[in-house]
């Protein structure tokens, strides 16, 4: 397991934001990143980007096919990972068949060993099912690396202790149902969903439709360790392509929402009274 | 997945343990709502021309004119004794969609079909046919706008509504429990053919040919002879114009899977797939929007990896070709997905034994205006003079 990713959660509420990687280039997509770092994030998910990405919204799959189109490959994503000049933890985002068919197409240890040595510290794999996730856990416990679940409002206790199993680093709560995609309210499950992992002896990051301070300060408050933001950076990056920004100013646009989120996680955890049962503080 | 978990207790529930009659209430409305049984015909020209004696599965007889109804029909009902509220389904040729729309308002339920925008455009008579019988039809407009980008938008539909929604899946694709559900509403297709076939015969066939997109027709014509291994199960694919991929590009000129594909995880299955070296899946293409997917179902490409099923291909050309010559011998517009079936049947013809059994997936009035246009596009050497209807119907 990455001590790093434990070191991310251990004080205080954790900002994780997503990019995909290579939207809308290479080159500006790094600076972006980096933006993020300088904004605060704790752990940065990087979408590694896959031709049919059935659990992303509209913001995202677009993103998706600009990063395709501009070349973006496994190969070119962990060079990019090497090149990155940022101090947090990095959480791959992908789908099980680019992991699955990385160097031999044989199983996914081949791509597991290439993330460690690209600095990789974990994944979050949504289509793979904790049924068929045991040879990824094998493969990520002898590098070192954390695989990452996704739990939904609707998962059930069986279920969850399938997932629970499988999982380190932290649990990824889906704030709602569906897709990924900001939206201008968050979902009362939130609250719901963390309560009925109470026991579960990791952290939980919030993601799905978080776009705001206010709302990352909100489900903080509900008891979330972390919050994981996506489309709405995503938007940001999307906007600034469409209007033929420079890549110096979308990464201060960035920077600038990334502090508003990292702020609004802190606040929210100074808003906890009493702190919640069951979160470490 | 907790949605998979709910789906998989209902199907054995209710379709494998007959709960509250389940099965029998499928079986009375397939046979009164749908039509069934179907008629094994024998193909008394198309015999005399392959000196083989060849029978048809008519599935274009169904209700809705495709094999796609004993699916449909099993689905919405099951989703209505899931106690499920609404109905979405995608769809490539609009088969699906049409069998799912009219199975929907049969039972009264609200449905929405995700159709590519590409074969909105390829398959008008069949969106219309969904609108007529109520259902929304959502055009997608992802990627190129086939069948694989509507699957993806359906999951996502399914993922936000699946506390009252059900997704129909359309063939025996995705993840479990669908193949094996999907098969199972199918198999009847065999069921009937192989007593039909004994009736009429005394014996079994020597062959079963069966054109495959996703593989339900396949699936469900070949279920039942699995076990007579004296029977071989033919899988015919879309060769479309070519039966290179240019992984470069990311395209494949075919949709040939189970013949150039290799095995990787695409929605929520393990199976056969067109892919590039890295595994993003290529573009698939064929004259037949329905045989274009770049996945098959995982219990097809299980056969064929046991060597029980044998995958073929046949190009768009050959089946622009059947698609004309079952028309005018045997007086039979098939889809252009069935017409692959028949292409393969011409070039092979002392391959399939002396007593073969075709399954008509289903008829061809979707298809009449890209008969039209394909047609026109290539020199198919049995073809009606077409030219007064250039620009379509
Ligand atoms: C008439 C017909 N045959 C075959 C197919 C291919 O589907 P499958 O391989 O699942 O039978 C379709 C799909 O739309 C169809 O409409």
């Amino acid at each position: 397991m990455s001590d790093a990713i434990d070191a991310a959660f251990a004080d205080g509420p954790a900002f994780v934001p997503y990019l995909a990687v290579g939207d809308p280039d290479y080159e500006s997509s790094l600076r972006y990143v980096e933006a993020l770092a300088a904004g605060g994030a704790d752990v940065i998910e990087l979408g590694l980007p896959f031709s049919e990405p059935i659990a992303e919204g509209p913001t995202i799959q677009n993103a998706v096919v600009r990063a395709l189109e501009a070349g973006m490959t496994p190969t070119r994503f962990f060079e990019f990972v090497e090149e990155l000049d940022v101090d947090v933890p990095l959480v791959c985002m992908t789908y099980y068949n680019l992991v699955y068919q990385y160097g031999d197409g044989e199983g996914p240890r081949p791509f597991v060993e290439r993330a460690a040595e690209a600095g990789i510290s974990g994944f979050v794999v949504p289509d793979l099912p904790a049924e068929e996730a045991g040879p990824l856990r094998e493969a990520c416990d002898e590098f070192g690396l954390d695989l990452v679940s996704i739990v939904a409002p609707t998962t059930g206790a069986d279920r969850l202790e399938k997932l629970v199993d499988v999982s380190s680093g932290y649990l990824y709560v889906q704030a709602r149902l569906g897709v990924t995609g900001a939206s201008s309210s968050v979902s009362d499950r939130t609250g719901e969903t963390l309560a009925r992992l109470d026991g579960v002896d990791l952290p939980k990051a919030v993601g799905f439709g978080i776009s705001s301070g206010e709302q990352a300060a909100t489900v903080v408050e509900a008891g979330a360790d972390g919050v994981i933001v996506g489309s709405a950076l995503v938007d940001i990056v999307a906007e600034g392509h469409e209007n033929g920004d420079s890549a110096e100013a979308v990464a201060e646009r960035l920077e600038t929402l990334a502090r508003e989120l990292k702020r609004g996680a802190l606040d929210g955890y100074g808003r906890r009274t009493p702190a919640p049962e069951g979160t470490s503080d | 997945m907790p949605a998979i978990e709910e789906l998989t207790d209902a199907y054995e529930r209710y379709v494998l343990n007959n709960e509250d009659g389940f099965v029998d209430e499928f079986r009375r409305r397939i046979r009164d709502f749908g039509g069934r049984p179907t008629p094994l015909q024998r193909a008394d020209r198309l015999s005399e021309r392959y000196d083989t004696e060849v029978y048809l599965k008519r599935e274009d007889l169904l209700h809705g004119g495709a094999h796609k109804l004993n699916n449909a029909l099993g689905q919405v009902l099951l989703a209505k004794y899931m106690g499920k509220e609404r109905i979405i389904a995608e769809t490539g040729a609009g088969q699906h969609g049409t069998a799912t729309a009219m199975a929907a308002a049969h039972l009264g339920m609200p449905c929405e079909v995700y159709m590519g925008e590409r074969d909105i455009n390829r398959q008008r008579p069949n969106v219309f046919r969904m609108k007529i019988n109520g259902s929304e039809v959502t055009p997608v407009t992802t990627g190129r706008g086939t069948l694989k980008e509507a699957i993806s938008e359906t999951m996502r539909d399914w993922a936000t509504n699946v506390e009252d929604t059900h997704y129909v899946i359309g063939s025996v694709v995705g993840p479990h429990p669908f193949p094996r559900m999907v098969r199972d509403f199918q198999a009847i297709i065999g069921e009937e053919a192989r007593e039909q076939i004994r009736e009429r015969t005394g014996a079994l066939p020597d062959s079963v040919v069966a054109c495959a997109g996703g593989g339900s027709n396949t699936m469900g014509a070949f279920h039942e002879f699995v076990g007579d291994e004296s029977v071989d199960l033919l899988a015919v694919e879309a060769g479309g114009s070519s039966l290179a991929v240019d992984t470069d590009e990311g395209v494949a000129p075919n949709s040939a899977s189970l013949s150039t594909g290799s095995e990787g995880v695409l929605h929520g299955a393990r199976t056969k797939l067109l892919q590039d070296l890295d595994g993003q899946i290529v573009e698939s293409h064929s004259v037949s929007s329905g045989l274009d997917y770049a996945g098959v179902g995982p219990e097809l490409a299980y056969l064929v990896d046991e060597g029980r099923v044998t995958p073929v291909t046949v190009d768009d050309d050959a089946a622009v070709e059947g698609f004309h010559r079952l028309s005018q011998e045997e007086g039979i517009i098939p889809a252009l997905e069935t017409a692959h079936a028949f292409g393969y049947l011409h070039e092979h013809h002392d391959e399939v034994g002396d007593v073969t059994v075709i399954n008509v997936s289903g008829r061809g009035d979707k298809d009449l205006d890209t008969a039209i246009e394909e047609t026109a596009k290539r020199d198919v050497p049995n073809a009606p003079d077409m030219s007064m209807f250039e620009g379509g119907l």
